[in-house]
Parts: C-alpha cells; sequence; structure tokens
C-alpha cells in the first residue's frame, strides 16, 4: 500500500517495519518527527535524550546488547554526538544501528549550514542519501541490514526537503526481530589502546568490503542508480534531492548517476560513467565532497565552478547553471518589507528581554525561541553560537573583563540549559565569576515544536516521570544564589534580575512561566484598546508584540492574537489597556 | 503534465493544513503528489510557504520562479512577495486580510498601499476573497485556511466530494462542521 508521508514520518515507518525496537534522539529542526512518529508505535522504546551525544550512546548500548537501534539529530546534533559516534565506529555493533542526521541547506532553522557528508568519512561509516519518503522507508530498512552485515553503525542523511516534503511511500508490515545474543568480547567492546588498534584494522577492512559492495549490490539494492538516457550528451552525478531537481530541471537531456551512499563512492562505477560523456555535471548542495572525490580520481567533472556551496539548489539554479535558461517571472511594482520570524503574542520570553532592555545589559545569547530577541524592536542578543554556548562564553567574557560583570547575563532556555548549559553553569561555579545566567525556563522545549525534555516530567511518550528542578542543580553544582522570578510581572523580574546583577558570586535567576502555546496553559481573553485613553506614547510598543499596532496615531489589539499577558497593560502610564 | 499550487502566508494562518488538505485531495484523485512543507523557525510569524505539486509523475518537491500554476496566499503583502513564482497566465488568490510584519509594528516601514492593485498592474487575474469574514461566518477565524482551500478547490478538476472527504478526514474531528461550512463558503463565493 502507498502512503502519503513525510521524509521523515517515513523514516520511522521503516524503523517499525525493520524491528527497531529501542530510539533515543534530541530534537532539531529538520530532524524531529522521525522521533516523535517512532514513538506513536508501542513497539518502539522511543525517549528524548538530554542531548544528542547522550541518545547516540544509548543507542550503541542497545545494538551491543543485541537490539535495532536508532538517534536522531540534526547536522549540529552530531558535533555533539561525534565522541561516542566515533568510536562506535571501531566497536561496531550486535544488533543494527542508524544514526540519522538532518542537514539544512539554506538555514531555515539553523545557525549554520555544516554538511555532515565530511562525517561520514572522518568517522569511517557508511552513509546513505535518501531522495524522497519512499527511499526514506526502504533505505532505513537497509541500513539495518546493512549495519549487522558489515558490523558497523550506519548514517542515513537528509536535508529539509526531504525530511519535510510529502511524497508516497510504500508502506508494509513489521519484521520482529529477536534480541540478538551478547557475547562479552573486551577485545571488540572496550576501546582502550591494545584493543581500539585491532579493532582501527577492522575497520580499515570494512571500508575495503563496503567499496565493493556500492559498486555491485547497491545497484540491486536501488541504493545507488545509474539512469541512461539515449542521445543525452550531459553526465550528472549527484545526491539526495539533487538528483530530483536535475531531473526536474534536464530530464531526458542528461544521464545519470544517483548516489544514495554517498560514503564510501563507487570509484570505478564514476569514472566508467564520466567515459561517455563530453560533459559531467557533479550536482550537490553544500561542500563539494563527491565532486572533490571525482577530481582526485582524475575525472574531469565541472561542480562549484558553477553551483554554490551556499544554500538550497532548486531545478531553476540548475537549469540556468548548465542550460543557461530560466523562466519568465512578474513582479509587483511595491515595496515588500521582510517578515521574519517573531516572538508569539503572550511569549514569556518578551517581559524578560523588555527588563533586560530597560536594564541595558550584554546578552549572552542561546538557541531556542529566545535567540528572536535579537531581532528588533527588543535587539537585546550580543551574541548566539551553539547550544550551552550562553553561559559558557559569558564566563570567558567576565574573566577577560572582570570590570563588566555586573553589566552582563547569559539567557538560556530549559531544554537548552539541560542540553548542555549545566556543563556550562558547573564551570561557572567551578572556576569562580560573577556570571548571571538566566534561565528562561517556559516547561518545553518550543523552537522546535513543543517537545517535552527532562525538566518538564513528562516523557516523550506522555507519561509522568521525574522532573530536574532546575533550583537544586544550580544549587548543587556551587551556585549560592538563586532566584525565580515571572517574566510577566516586570516589576519583579526588574527586581530579580538587579539582585543577580549586583550580587558578588556566581547566581542564577530562573525566570519561569509556560510558553503561551502550550494547550495547558490558560489565557485570559484579549485586551482593548481604550482609544480616548492612548496617548499614542508608543510604550507598548517597544516590546515588539504582533497583536499590536499603531493605526490612526492610536494602538490597536489584534483580538485573534492577544492571549492577555499584559505585559503592555505594565507599560502603559495612562491605563489605556482594558480587559 | 504536473500542476503547481503555491501556499503562501504568515507563520500561525495554518498554511500547513491547507497544504495537507490539498494532499489529501489529490491522492484520493489518483495523482502522483509532492507537497513541501515549512516546519521550525518560520512558523514563528514569518513569512511561510508551502508547495504542491501534482501529475502523473512529480521530481522536485518545490516550486520555482515562474512555475506556479495558482498562488493562493493568505495574506495581501505576502501575495506581492511570492508573485514572482506565479507562471506567465497562471491565477492568484488573495485573502485581503493585512498582518504588519515587525517592521511595520515597530514603526520602521510601512504596510505598503495598494498592494493588491500593483499585482493587477502586472496584468495577472487576481481573486479577492475576504476570507476573514467567511471564517467568521462559519464560526471561527482559525477556518481561514479551509474558506481560502475551497476558493483554491474551485480552480481544481477535482470533484466537490472529494474535497469534502479530505476536508473531514484532515481537520480535527471537533471542528468538522465548521470546516465544512467554511470551505463551503469559499467554494461557492
Ligand atoms: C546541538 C543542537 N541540537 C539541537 C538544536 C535544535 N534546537 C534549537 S533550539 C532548541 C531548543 C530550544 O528549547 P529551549 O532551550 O527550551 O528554548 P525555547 O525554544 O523553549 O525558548 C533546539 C533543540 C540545535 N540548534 N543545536
Amino acid at each position: 500500500m502507498k502512503k502519503l508521508l513525510l521524509g521523515n514520518e517515513a523514516v520511522a515507518r521503516g524503523l517499525y517495519e525493520a524491528g527497531v525496537t529501542v530510539v533515543s534522539s534530541y530534537p532539531g529542526t529538520p530532524s524531529t518527527e522521525v522521533t516523535e512518529e517512532a514513538a506513536k508505535y508501542d513497539e518502539i522504546k522511543a525517549e528524548w535524550a538530554p542531548n544528542e551525544k547522550v541518545a547516540c550512546e544509548v543507542a550503541a548500548g542497545a545494538a551491543i546488547a543485541g537490539a535495532r537501534s536508532f538517534c536522531a539529530m540534526k547536522h549540529v546534533g552530531m558535533n555533539v554526538a561525534a565522541d561516542p559516534m566515533f568510536t562506535a565506529s571501531y566497536t561496531g555493533v550486535n544488533g543494527g544501528m542508524v544514526i540519522f542526521v538532518a542537514d539544512d541547506p539554506g538555514m531555515h532553522s539553523s545557525q549554520n549550514e555544516q554538511d555532515s557528508r565530511h562525517y561520514a568519512k572522518a568517522a569511517k561509516l557508511m552513509m546513505l542519501e535518501p531522495a524522497d519518503s519512499d527511499e526514506c522507508l526502504k533505505f532505513t530498512k537497509l541500513a539495518y541490514e546493512l549495519s549487522e552485515r558489515f558490523d558497523t553503525p550506519v548514517i542515513i542523511r537528509s536535508t529539509t526537503r526531504v525530511a519535510h516534503s510529502r511524497s508516497l511511500a510504500e508502506i508494509g508490515d513489521r519484521e520482529e526481530v529477536k534480541l540478538r545474543e551478547y557475547v562479552k568480547k573486551p577485545g571488540k567492546n572496550v576501546m582502550m589502546p591494545a584493543m581500539a588498534r585491532g579493532r582501527h584494522v577492522v575497520v580499515e577492512e570494512r571500508v575495503l568490503a563496503q567499496k565493493i559492495y556500492v559498486e555491485t549490490e547497491a545497484l540491486v539494492d536501488g541504493i545507488n542508480k545509474i539512469e541512461k538516457n539515449d542521445g543525452a550528451k550531459i553526465g550528472v552525478i549527484c545526491n539526495g534531492i539533487s538528483y530530483l531537481y536535475a531531473k526536474e530541471a534536464l530530464g531526458e537531456k542528461a544521464s545519470y548517476v544517483k548516489l544514495g551512499c554517498t560514503y564510501p563512492l563507487p570509484e570505478k562505477l564514476l569514472i566508467d560513467f564520466a567515459k561517455d560523456y563530453e560533459k559531467v555535471y557533479v550536482i550537490e548542495e553544500l561542500d563539494d565532497v563527491v565532486e572533490a572525490h571525482c577530481k582526485a580520481l582524475g575525472i574531469k567533472v565541472i561542480g562549484k565552478e558553477i553551483f554554490s556551496l551556499l544554500g538550497e539548489y532548486s531545478q531553476a539554479t540548475i537549469r540556468k547553471a548548465v542550460l543557461g535558461e530560466e523562466f519568465e517571472s512578474l513582479s509587483a511594482d511595491v515595496n515588500v518589507p521582510a517578515r521574519p520570524p517573531v516572538l508569539c503574542a503572550g511569549c514569556p520570553h518578551r517581559g524578560l528581554y523588555y527588563v533586560l532592555k530597560k536594564l541595558n545589559v550584554f546578552v549572552s545569547g542561546d538557541i531556542g525561541c529566545y535567540t528572536l530577541g535579537a531581532l528588533k524592536p527588543l535587539g537585546m542578543l550580543d551574541t548566539c553560537i551553539c547550544m550551552g554556548a550562553s553561559i559558557s562564553s559569558l564566563h570567558g567574557k567576565n574573566k577577560a573583563d572582570p570590570a563588566s560583570q555586573s553589566k552582563n547575563v547569559a539567557v538560556i532556555g530549559d531544554s537548552t540549559f539541560i542540553h548542555s548549559g549545566i556543563n556550562s553553569l558547573i564551570n561557572v561555579a567551578y572556576n569562580q565569576s560573577n556570571t548571571v545566567s538566566i534561565i528562561l525556563d517556559n516547561s518545553i522545549t518550543g523552537m522546535t515544536g513543543h517537545q517535552q525534555n527532562p525538566s518538564t516530567g513528562i516523557t516523550l511518550k506522555g507519561d509522568a516521570t521525574a522532573a530536574v528542578s532546575l533550583e537544586k542543580v544550580c544549587e548543587a553544582v556551587g551556585i549560592n544564589k538563586v532566584l525565580v522570578c515571572d517574566p510577566n510581572d516586570l516589576v519583579a523580574t526588574e527586581k530579580a534580575i538587579r539582585e543577580a546583577l549586583e550580587y558578588d558570586g556566581s547566581s542564577v535567576v530562573i525566570s519561569r512561566r509556560p510558553c503561551a502555546l502550550l494547550k495547558t496553559v490558560k489565557h485570559n481573553g484579549a485586551r482593548k484598546v481604550n482609544a480616548e485613553k492612548c496617548r499614542s506614547c508608543k510604550m507598548c510598543m517597544k516590546i515588539g508584540c504582533p497583536a499590536i499596532s499603531m493605526v490612526d496615531g492610536k494602538a490597536k489589539i489584534d483580538f485573534t492574537q492577544c492571549v492577555g499577558c499584559d505585559v503592555c497593560k505594565q507599560l502603559c502610564k495612562f491605563d489605556a489597556f482594558e480587559d | 503534465m504536473v500542476k503547481s499550487v503555491m501556499i503562501v502566508g504568515v507563520g500561525g494562518q495554518g498554511t500547513l493544513l491547507a497544504s495537507r488538505l490539498f494532499g489529501a485531495a489529490l491522492i484520493k484523485s489518483g495523482y502522483d503528489v509532492k507537497v513541501s512543507e515549512v516546519h521550525g523557525m518560520s512558523q514563528r510569524g514569518g513569512s511561510v510557504v508551502t508547495y504542491v505539486r501534482y501529475g502523473d509523475k512529480v521530481n522536485s518537491p518545490i516550486i520555482e520562479k515562474g512555475e506556479a500554476d495558482i498562488i493562493l496566499s493568505f495574506e495581501q503583502l505576502e501575495a506581492a512577495r511570492w508573485l514572482p513564482y506565479l507562471k506567465i497566465g497562471g491565477k492568484i488568490i488573495v485573502n485581503t486580510q493585512k498582518i504588519d510584519p515587525m517592521s511595520v509594528v515597530s514603526g520602521e516601514t510601512e504596510y505598503p498601499e495598494g498592494v493588491i492593485d500593483a499585482i493587477k498592474a502586472t496584468g495577472v487575474k487576481v481573486k479577492e476573497v475576504d476570507a476573514l469574514k467567511l471564517a467568521v461566518e462559519a464560526g471561527s477565524t482559525k477556518a481561514v485556511n479551509v474558506a481560502l482551500c475551497g476558493v483554491a478547490a474551485k480552480m481544481t478538476d477535482i470533484p466537490k466530494e472529494i474535497w469534502i472527504e479530505s476536508v473531514k478526514e484532515t481537520v480535527p474531528p471537533k471542528f468538522t462542521e465548521l470546516n465544512l461550512k467554511a470551505f463551503d463558503l469559499g467554494y461557492n463565493l
């Protein structure tokens, strides 16, 4: 039966059909739905881990124990998971293990545009790249066979357009896979120098065996494909979604090698294919991974000479670069202002940022919905690097410039704090700086679409569980001043932050109020503006609330958006906001 | 022949559900379908776009400049933003609702005047719809998306029964009646 599935749903279906029993992931766009969908199958124990390293280790342990296991992450998550991943490559598996990574060319929801294909080569792990939902499902199932056959974790790499496009996928039944027997093998599973030396030999032999597979059986399995068109003068070598763009743009004018496995590459196949064409293009988004390999093999290919290292490709990019053609298009003669994402109406981060703006502090930022506080009119972030970096990088700043300490704060979300902010806070307490860390506890992982995390007391499957007490963690690691405030109460929030800034020692302020979009949150009704009282002072416009605008010189509330958080009301000196 | 429909709007307006509704109706009609969605960051009030493509065999899931047969815009400014994606001779449906981007809210720029007239001036046929009014009439401002789908549905050759069935499958059961009403109001416009 065929079903219209999101790429990520299809991967989850593949997990189900392949008999996977253990899934551990940390959310990250565009990878999140794989794990959310996997959790819907009773047969799969699916969990949110605190971060990607933990997730990868859980999957590795489950695989060694003999189960088919899985972990998913976004591209930057692979940086966090890299440590266990590189050594799991040495131990290999017992039950099959798949590591799923989703890259985000074009940075729809990411802080960088790294190409995770480099990891496959660096960690010497086979990498499969599906192009549509049907392949997402098939490749996932095949990945488990390959993982067990070659005794290795296998990486599946997706990209935003594969992960978040719906297309038809052939679905089947679940194959129950028994837990394989665990046999104690220190030489294989205890990685210390003497054993690891032996395992490195095995890893290199494994890659050689996989190199034969990709030239031969991979064609039968439908992983790598050669598609020849009569009379075609152009040869195209492509991977993942770029195959679909190339087909759309060039159709039968070209012949194709579609690489469903980008590590290891089928070298002989590529050399043979290229011989038949006047021009051979390598079409791959982001880095020149395949292209550089082809060039090293002496194959004459055209790649980044005409294609960008930046952003996403499309049929139009390829049409233009290869054929020099462009479709005609219209444009309206109006100035269209940009529309970047904004903090939602009623977002608890807004009140906090207003107070920080008032106090005119340096804000060491982190990753989450609250990163949007960087945009005007709040414009409050000074830095944002990666998850957890707010607290640790502020510690660095405070060490470099101690005189500035009472003018600096770090902001970090609850999920991000658990992810890696805890380590950063331990560092602050241990190495003693007067760092003010503000934990924006909105009781959910907001940015990635509302996932539970260890501080919410609810599991991925929706069951009640132990909840991390943020206050107690802070105290336990050695923070002597821990304050809690409600960010929608501007006076109390200002008081707490002032107290922390003035404190001689490291401190934490927990700014606590649940995300306004949570279904469990009860809202006040939309507020109204009493136009007679409004003096057009625009104080309420300073908080960048999407529900407030100025119409004919007076503040106006959009009743479809306003949830009655009353942050605006606290700012209005003329009592213009009414219930 | 592959047809391309673009659904554009502002994060939070329910464009995702609209694209799912299209997907469901097209599958029922026996087409190969690809729907490319936006998840994540831009859903927070940003400009969002979803692509729906259908035909005998669809390759690319995305739509590029000059390729869309129909653009269904949930907001005026977004219609102007994405107009270059319309095929010459394509149709555009515009919800007359205006949502201020933050730069307008904060007074840095102004919401441009005469957006729809500017689109018409390019020679494009524009179908203007006050979908907010239709949604309110159906019982909730949240039904703007389904009302607009009703308008667009009329422009496809998919039978109305299939659309109705798809609405029932796509919207939460609690809101079926309301959404069917909104769909109808759009369809009969
Ligand atoms: C290493 C890494 N993993 C995952 C992500 C994806 N991601 C971005 S923000 C975020 C969590 C945000 O949650 P929280 O810190 O609670 O803040 P909120 O969005 O709720 O304000 C995640 C998981 C990332 N950017 N980097």
